[in-house]
């Protein structure tokens, strides 16, 4: 979660099992057609090569409250499909966020036996504390959404039931 | 995940102060989460071990280092699955209730 980790390294960790296979798992994360399903709804746009150029877009929702068309832009800097994905991930939904700079985001997902897989992100948010609180959602009662947590929990819900939960009113 | 796992981990103390001094600051090793608590080390890692089982707590190492990081997921699930099911309905009943006592007689 949000908070200060050793080694001047400001780290969050969120780990879910899902009951869904590897590429079920990585689809969901890098194709726009399963991105605008669960989390934050917007779609995603996936170069998944070494440099390739990843965008996030608001969704229409978003839009309709006034947020840009781009959500967070990026760089892949490894893709293992399905089983890494690591990446620079900068939110530029504001000039604030955007000025935080690029984060780094690794996505792991392995089997673990009976049809679960296992889900680990890992965000490297040292120097960018507005996205530590966002992220960790601690912006959820000012309707910025519960950041990660609620993305796995969302995505889990899609995966397992094809529904994903409802935005938190 | 299973939920009596996490239920069972958050039923004691020492291991809710486990995680409210990660929440406070996330990351750390096991002999700073030690210091912070009049307990032996291996009674420290023994609640550690129920937290990680429940997936509560999730350990990276870093060059030597193995640090301790709060998962709040499967709090969130349970929250996602069971209490807003739960306020959804009750908020449902109030209003209910306030338009059958609102409506003319």
């Amino acid at each position: 979660m949000s908070t200060t980790g050793t080694a001047q390294r400001t780290v969050q960790v969120y780990r879910v099992y899902i009951k869904a296979s590897p590429q079920a798992i990585w689809d969901a994360i890098t194709r726009p057609e399963w991105t605008e399903r669960y989390g934050y709804g917007g779609r995603v746009d996936y170069d998944l090569r070494p440099g390739g150029r990843y965008r996030a877009f608001a969704s229409d929702e978003m839009r309709a409250t006034g947020a840009p068309e781009i959500a967070v832009d990026g760089e892949v800097a490894e893709s293992d499909p399905p089983h890494k994905l690591v990446q620079t991930w900068r939110m530029v939904m504001d000039d604030g966020l955007a000025a935080e700079g690029f984060t780094q985001l690794t996505h792991e997902i392995k089997a673990t036996g009976g049809g679960l897989s296992r889900l680990t992100v890992t965000h490297d948010l040292t120097g960018a504390p507005r996205l530590q609180l966002l992220l960790s959602g601690g912006q959820e009662d000012q309707g910025a959404g519960g950041g990660w947590a609620y993305v796995l929990s969302s995505l889990k819900s899609l995966l397992e039931t094809g529904d994903s939960l409802p935005w938190p009113s | 995940m299973d939920d009596d796992r996490v239920f069972k981990a958050l039923a004691d103390p020492t291991r809710r102060f486990l995680l409210d001094l990660l929440f406070t600051r996330d990351g750390r090793t096991l002999t700073e989460l030690e210091s912070e608590l009049a307990m032996s080390r291996f009674g420290v890692m023994k609640h550690l071990r129920v937290l990680e089982a429940a997936d509560l707590v999730v350990t990276r190492r870093s060059g030597r280092e193995k640090l301790h990081f709060l998962n709040p997921v499967p709090i969130r699930l349970i929250h996602d699955r069971w209490i807003d099911k739960y306020a959804e309905r009750q908020v449902t009943a109030l209003v209910d209730l306030k338009a059958e006592l609102e409506e003319p007689p």
